[in-house]
């Protein structure tokens, strides 16, 4: 059996997102170094704040400053920092309940090791020296022995510039493998040979295998070479470019049945205006100089096949 | 109407239920290579053929696998040509039973397929997870599940609920128990280790693995023809709680409780538990949400400390708890799985045996 295939898989996306208009107050207050939180109907304070009640779903809208000192509540030493989390030096994720709300805050505690932390220890917000607008605003909390220095001025919540949306990048790092069937496929169109399964049970040659066949849902196994000819069965002309495809528009994409596949894969017509490409068009598929997969499949001058040679594939 | 409806909603059974090995890495097999075995071998149980089954229903997440869609390559392995009646939850595969057990309350079906699985290893589990926290408050941060379970954790520890010599007998008895089950990942005596993020240690955190799973459900008689000793499903009911982990008493699971109550697990005890506590100090918070006492077997598969494959784990509480019944080693089980930071998500599944 060939090696299966592995590659990394980055999925990387700036997250964007807009906000309502209780969030967009207390982020905008981290910007400017202000603590809010929302009432609740009952009188109780709620930091961050929400804008639904989360136990009687209330509407909240009403904003009030706390103190940017408060309690940890709970806490977790984090010896090896991880990409993205707010310290790169070793940290105690922290809840921490500010002075003047009822719910605690999830964020990092800079400290010097796990014997500096408990439940009950007093804190202090340490800003971030650039404030966009973001929960990241606040850099981290520190401890804090001081006295009641930080009492709040008792903000409105109404700011100049208010933010309406964030950005939040996100990443994550896969190794991605197609697993056996697949990469068998892989490795075979790298020697310019297509290669399918076939069903134990149906018979039918799938083409790419993906290790199942669909109607009888049992195993698939047995190689089989397909093509290297093929049949359009159905085609569409593309007339927008997509981003970073080397591609002149208009082409056509279609599906292709290949001799002997129970199944059309898809892929691009060339060598032919693409306004003279037609069901029943017999196509070969054509490789670029050490490419691993077919560029695009060309007429093969054949005669075109008869309707019914392909009408149970469309 | 029929003398069904007369007499009330009909009774629906676990009748098959089947799992892989849970394994660190699984790279060579795509995800319905893996899930494959498992519903042949469901099938096969029952007797059952694809085209025979009324509803199927899968549990899977796309973030595990990196890929949009992910699920739909899956069911080539259910023969989903020609076409067949299913759904799919982006969540575990307990979520998925639950859609399929209301299914078949309506009579809209007599049986149902049930699976779920996930490949951890492609991605970094830890990181992976922190895509389902709050966006704005929390995610920027990116808190890994474990650092969250840990701060749980340290709160149980300084409410006195427990302490980290319990929470590693807890994590050691898990392993030891599940020296009985082959499809355990981590099995038998395994260092408490070192510091994961404290005061979680490697032994209180679960393996990351692969693996699937599978059930089958059947009503009223349909399920006598199929299993001579179905496992009724007496209730299921999920809750679940506040987002903002700051809002909640993490040393406790009210929606536990609450799922519990309405899925009738405190009308009668029961003898066998099967709880999803992917972390030690998450079995201490639901063996008192649920009230359940020593004379309970909890977790005699080795529980979630010994496999955790991510989207079938909960799935798996329920098919370990149904085949004891089916064994005739329980008479009454309650299966619990979970899902979120901290235990956020609980569904409790109440399951009984004929009288014997």
């Amino acid at each position: 059996m060939p090696e299966v295939l592995k590659a990394p898989l980055v999925l990387e996306f700036p997250f964007t997102r807009s906000l309502g208009p209780v969030q967009s107050a207390f982020l905008t207050g981290l910007r400017e170094r202000v603590v809010l939180g929302v009432t609740t109907t009952d009188g109780r304070t709620l930091v961050p704040p929400v804008e639904y009640d989360p136990v009687t779903a209330d509407e909240l809208h009403d904003l009030v400053e706390v103190a940017p000192t408060g309690t940890v509540t709970t806490w977790a030493w984090n010896h090896a920092p991880r990409r993205g989390q707010p310290l790169a030096t070793p940290f105690a994720w922290v809840l921490v309940r500010l002075d003047g709300a009822d719910t605690a805050l999830l964020h990092a505690l800079d400290a010097p090791g796990p014997d500096a932390v408990h439940t009950g220890l007093r804190v202090r917000v340490r800003w971030a020296e650039e404030r966009t607008g973001a929960i990241t605003d606040i850099a981290c909390f520190e401890p804090y022995d001081g006295d009641e220095a930080h009492r709040p001025a008792g903000h409105s919540g109404e700011f100049e510039n208010a933010v309406t949306g964030i950005v939040a990048p996100a990443r994550l790092d896969y190794v991605y493998s197609p697993g056996r069937a697949q990469s068998a496929y892989i490795h075979a169109l790298a020697e310019q040979r297509n290669v399918g399964e076939r069903c134990p049970s149906c018979r039918k040659v799938y083409v790419p295998p993906r290790g199942a066949c669909p109607t009888c849902g049992v195993a698939t196994s047995e190689q089989v070479e397909v093509g290297p000819r093929g049949t359009v069965t159905t085609f569409c002309i593309v007339n927008i470019k997509a981003k970073n495809l080397d591609i002149e528009v208009p082409y056509v994409y279609a599906h292709i049945a290949l001799d002997g596949a129970d199944l059309a894969l898809h892929g691009r017509i060339g060598g032919i205006p693409y306004d003279q490409v037609r069901m029943g068009l017999r196509v070969e598929a054509v490789w670029t100089e050490g490419g691993r997969y077919p560029d695009h499949y060309r007429p093969t001058g054949e005669p075109d096949a008869d309707y019914d040679a392909y009408k149970e594939l469309l | 109407m029929t003398s069904e409806e007369a007499s009330g909603p009909r009774d629906i059974a676990v009748v098959a239920f089947a799992q892989t090995d849970v394994l660190r890495t699984t790279d060579e097999i795509s995800e319905v290579e893996m899930l494959m075995p498992v519903l042949h071998q469901v099938l096969d149980r029952t007797g059952l053929k694809t085209a025979d089954i009324g509803f199927t229903c899968s549990g899977s997440s796309d973030y595990l696998a990196g890929r949009a869609f992910s699920f739909t390559l899956a069911l080539d392995g259910v023969g989903a040509w020609p076409p067949i009646s299913e759904s799919h939850v982006e969540m575990d595969g307990a979520w998925a039973l639950y859609e399929a057990w209301t299914k078949l309350l309506t009579g809209d079906a007599d049986t149902a397929l049930v699976y779920s699985y996930g490949k951890s290893s492609p991605g970094s589990v830890r990181d992976v997870l922190t895509r389902q926290l709050d966006p704005y408050y929390v995610a920027p941060l990116w808190p890994d599940s474990v650092a969250l379970a840990a701060l749980q954790a340290q709160a149980l520890i300084d409410a006195g609920d427990t302490d980290e010599p319990a929470l590693a007998a807890i994590g050691a008895r898990s392993r030891r128990v599940a020296t009985l089950n082959p499809h355990a990942q981590r099995r038998g005596s395994v260092p408490q280790g070192e510091y994961v993020v404290r005061p979680l240690r490697v032994g209180d955190c679960p393996p990351v693995g692969d693996g699937a799973a599978a059930v089958i459900l059947a009503a009223g008689e349909r399920a006598r023809e199929l299993c001579s000793r179905p496992a009724w499903i007496r209730g299921v009911d999920h809750r679940i709680e506040a987002h903002a982990l700051g809002v909640r008493d993490l040393t406790d699971s009210p929606s536990t409780r609450l799922a519990a109550e309405h899925a009738g697990a405190f009308e009668r005890p029961v003898d066998t538990a099967e709880l999803h506590a992917p972390f030690s100090a998450q079995e201490v918070v639901l063996r008192k949400a649920l009230r359940l006492d020593d004379s309970v077997r909890v977790n005699l598969s080795g529980g979630a400390l010994a496999a955790n494959p991510m989207m079938a784990a909960g799935l798996v509480r329920i098919g370990e708890a149904a085949a004891r019944i089916h064994r005739g080693e329980s008479d009454r089980a309650l299966a619990h799985a979970t899902s979120g930071p901290c235990l956020q998500q609980n569904l409790v599944a109440v399951l009984e045996g004929d009288p014997r």
